[in-house]
């Protein structure tokens, strides 16, 4: 009778440290999650407001396909043109490429926006927040300074060098704009950068490096991006 | 071993605090409603905290206007760029000391 007691008090000391070791587990648990909670929000909260990540690969993918589409347009019309010389003229053929290059701007833009602004609903981000409004300033900047030269450049008839131009611009621009979205843009702007530098002496084939780097380049990024950022999403 | 607690600042206990904090730490000035957008806070509620936090010197405010329209910018001070380093460092250590 005496020995069942004695098992009991043991079995209940037993009890009552192994509850204690319990409680201060879970609050230790509870102060390490919190400590993760707090600098995940400061790592959420810093780059939200100064980094505009929504952008999509989608829209990337969607943008180089336009720029290929609008690549195979212009060999078309260049391949009628050279077909039957007298036939038109050449103001014909400058002003049709002009439409088709136009056209597969507008394109690419409102299908890039389309994929990115479903993006940053679904991430609850403003698509025109603080971030957002700084990485289109700062692109903004470049991109126009060279639409710019390439207006002048059309003026002055230096075709050949409209390409590489864009190209160069273009990839200045994406340097710029890399500081405020993923980081990642600036590399694709190094490509653009280094493409256009390149086909600065290869002149005669501005098309193919425009297509290789509007439309192939954005593919390649698009594809890497989706696979880094948005594939994991789904899981 | 020092308790890590002891370091965390008290003031940024609040999420909205700390989220006000971390905006500023990143960028040179926030305007109030830049703010608010992103922290996802009513006016009165952004306000009272911002509020403690000029209180405590951990940030400036300026007032200005836009046409007719106020702005109200806020930038980080030195104390507060101090303060809310040696909270990260206190986060850090926590995590560290219980692994």
């Amino acid at each position: 009778m005496r020995n069942n007691n004695f098992h009991l008090t043991i079995d209940l000391d037993c009890l009552i440290i192994c509850f204690y070791f319990v409680i201060q587990s879970a609050f230790y648990m509870n102060e390490q999650q919190q400590s993760y909670q707090a600098l995940r929000d400061i790592k959420q909260m810093m780059e939200r407001s100064s980094r505009f990540i929504s952008l999509s690969g989608w829209s990337g993918i969607a943008a180089g396909l336009c720029a290929l589409g609008g690549a195979v347009v212009a060999r078309y019309f260049i391949n009628q043109y050279t077909a039957n010389a007298d036939g038109s003229g050449p103001g014909y053929l400058e002003e049709a490429l002009i439409l088709v290059a136009a056209g597969t701007f507008v394109a690419a833009f409102i299908l890039a926006f389309l994929f990115t602004y479903t993006r940053s609903r679904k991430q609850g981000i403003a698509v025109w927040g603080v971030a957002a409004k700084r990485l289109m300033f700062n692109t903004a900047i470049p991109l126009l300074a060279g639409g710019v030269v390439v207006y002048k450049l059309l003026g002055l008839n230096y075709y050949g060098l409209i390409a590489p131009v864009s190209l160069i611009f273009y990839g200045l621009a994406l340097i710029n704009g890399s500081k405020y979205t993923l980081g990642e843009v600036r590399y694709l702007g190094y490509c653009q950068l280094v493409l256009g530098c390149i086909n600065l002496w290869i002149p005669g084939n501005g098309l193919y490096f425009w297509a290789a780097g509007f439309g192939i380049l954005h593919i390649v990024y698009g594809t890497l991006m989706w696979y880094k950022y948005e594939r994991k999403t789904k899981e | 071993m020092k308790n890590p607690i002891e370091n965390l600042n008290k003031i940024f206990d609040s999420r909205i605090r700390l989220g006000i904090m971390s905006a500023l730490v990143v960028n040179t000035e926030i305007n109030f409603n830049d703010l608010k957008e992103l922290i996802d806070v009513t006016d009165g509620n952004l306000a009272s905290h911002l509020k403690t936090l000029e209180e405590n010197g951990f940030i400036k405010v300026q007032k200005g206007f836009i046409g007719r329209k106020t702005n109200t910018t806020y930038t980080i001070t030195k104390a507060g760029e101090k303060a809310f380093k040696q909270h990260l460092e206190a986060l850090e250590q926590m995590i560290k000391a219980m692994n």
